[in-house]
């Protein structure tokens, strides 16, 4: 395995009864990288983390931490793992500080240095002074989930792994803890699954789409906006009509194809464009459209498609590759 | 190893804190110390064959049948539903040392149960001392043989409690799976004991098996004093299985 990579993921698959979890999945993470995992539910992103963090089993598939085998090495692989599991379970009736004390003996930190990994762990996760010797029971959703991100990081591990690390919390919450990820970059390999698209694309340097238990796509927000939504697209406001604004445009050379175009309030047109050329044409479009009896533009800007969009499209596409394997032919 | 001293000394902390710890001791120590009075009532009405200590510990089913279910249903069970085992196994911790953590702290509370129950002929010796009966109450060798008893058969009847919790993850489930398991063994096998002496026939190997199961009469051979090794085997070995069966029924349901 290259030195550089943390997380190797073979051909893993696993089966619960008659159904696939996840079958064939494969892809790896480089040391230091901060990973998302985006699947829509049922898609077996939970399942791919609990084999990863050695609670499951896979039927077939290898993976690797830090160069070592995880059926292999269970135990060795759980000393490099920090894992926070999906809706964070904490025993509610322990103090915080007892908690992770607790947790830093069980993951074999050595007994001179708990308390010191114990206030490492409460500082990065803005435990210290807030909430030291508060019952875990009596905290609220966003503490508790630094608890579990506390956690997670006892012990210095390799590898930290994040089920859902922000379901439930509010923006305020997100924040912080989104601020908390990033200051990992570099010291940890980080692998989180969220719902909250925009978390993810602010926090991660890469993204794994899984979805129906299969791997659809895997890269940089950039190299995946190229590969589902390509070209240079454009948000138009204009009032006039929109076969005279088409022509303008196609009378400069300037070749786009209208996605949509919908009318808004007061007479406005919103219409989105797509341009075939790779080039940037908004300049050229703003010059093409100045000075035209029947059309007046309101605003013209560019639209970086996000990773909504990106997830949108890379599920259906696996969604008709599926259906479109299952359908016999005539 | 390391790791079951430590999940050890967590079990025994969470049940020092928790109020179910202090109601169930309250409600064994009470049930118990009323079927003490009633036994010595009995014994100044009625003379009686048996020393007090003996007729005590021949109701230990009674306080088993609730102590052992209340004791283990949340052991695993618990830890399952709140999703805190998955947790637990993310750590280097084996699931053998889980099961044994679990199996160690309930049955150091139950012995301490028993051990409480010393209490009562101390108390009844004490009211009692100008009696020239009242050195029967502390009769070294039933007491002794008696305690043996419980020790050994409790590692069996914890082991089931154990085991019914890693079925399930509802605690009412297992406590419930728990007292009828343990009904099965306590009666169920007196009563296949006892067709041996209704004279029914039976084979010589089921004969000789059939009797091992009678738990009541292992009891009156530790009150004698007769220590067998058989009884010893049976327990053991049975908790020994449970426990095992627990380690790869959390293996399978992970």
């Amino acid at each position: 395995m290259e030195p550089n990579i943390s997380i190797r993921v073979k051909n893993l698959s696993r089966r619960f009864g008659a159904a696939w979890a996840i079958r064939n999945v494969s892809f790896t993470v480089a040391k230091g990288e901060i990973v998302g995992f985006l699947g829509p539910n049922g898609a077996g992103k939970s399942t791919t983390m609990r084999i990863l963090s050695g609670i499951l089993t896979a039927q077939s598939g290898s993976a690797w931490v830090g160069g070592i085998s995880v059926a292999g090495h269970p135990h060795e692989v759980k000393r490099r793992i920090g894992y926070m599991p999906e809706n964070n379970p904490l025993p509610d009736d322990m103090r915080v500080v007892e908690y992770l004390r607790f947790r830093a003996r069980l993951k074999e930190v050595p007994s001179r240095k708990i308390r010191a990994a114990v206030e490492e762990a409460m500082e990065t996760c803005d435990l210290a002074r807030t909430a030291r010797r508060k019952i875990i029971g009596s905290l609220s959703k966003g503490f508790r989930q630094r608890v579990g991100i506390a956690d997670a990081l006892l012990g210095d591990p390799e590898v930290v792994i994040m089920d859902e690390p922000t379901i439930g919390l509010d923006p305020h919450q997100i924040q912080s803890i989104r601020k908390l990820i990033n200051s990992l970059r570099g010291r940890m390999t980080v692998i989180l699954s969220s719902h909250i698209l925009p978390e993810i694309e602010r926090s991660c340097d890469r993204v794994v789409i899984i979805n129906r238990g299969r791997v659809v796509a895997t890269g940089t927000h950039e190299a995946l906006r190229e590969e589902f939504v390509p070209g240079n697209r454009y948000k138009l406001c204009f009032s006039g009509k929109e076969a005279s604004l088409l022509a303008a445009l196609k009378q400069k050379d300037i070749s786009v194809d209208c996605i949509h175009c919908e009318a808004q309030c007061d007479a406005l047109q919103e219409m989105h464009l797509i341009a075939n050329d790779s080039g940037e044409v908004g300049p050229a479009m703003m010059t093409a459209l100045q000075g035209l009896p029947e059309v007046t533009l309101h605003s013209l800007e560019p639209q970086v498609p996000n990773l909504e969009a990106i997830f949108l499209a890379a599920t259906k596409r696996s969604w008709e590759e599926t259906i479109g394997a299952q359908t016999p032919t005539a | 190893m390391r790791h079951f001293w430590i999940l050890l000394k967590h079990e025994l902390r969470m049940l020092l804190i928790s109020p179910s710890t202090y109601l169930a001791g309250a409600l064994f120590l009470g049930l118990m110390g009323f079927m003490y009075w009633a036994i010595l009532r009995e014994m100044i009405t009625t003379p009686q064959d048996e020393l007090p200590t003996v007729q005590f510990f021949k109701i230990f089913w009674i306080p088993t049948f609730f102590v052992v279910p209340l004791l283990t249903m949340r052991s695993i069970a618990g830890e399952r539903s709140l999703g805190t085992l998955d947790t637990l196994l993310t750590t280097p911790t084996s699931r053998i040392a889980v099961v044994l953590s679990k199996f160690a702290g309930a049955y150091c509370f139950y012995l301490l149960l028993w051990l409480a129950t010393l209490g009562f002929p101390l108390i009844a010796e004490s009211l009692l001392r100008e009696s020239n009966d009242s050195a029967i109450l502390l009769n070294r060798a039933p007491l002794m043989g008696s305690f043996a008893f419980i020790a050994v058969s409790g590692v069996l009847f914890i082991a089931i409690g154990i085991f019914t919790s890693s079925l399930t993850r509802s605690q009412l489930v297992a406590g419930m799976l728990a007292f009828t398991l343990l009904f099965v063994v306590i009666v169920g096998g007196q009563q296949l004991g006892s067709l041996n002496q209704s004279g029914v026939e039976l084979p010589g190997w089921m004969h000789a098996t059939v009797d091992y199961l009678r738990i009541f009469s292992h009891l009156d051979d530790f009150a004698r004093g007769v220590v067998d090794t058989r009884p010893f085997f049976y327990y053991l070995s049975s908790g020994i299985l449970l426990l095992g069966l627990s380690t790869l029924v959390i293996e399978a349901k992970a």
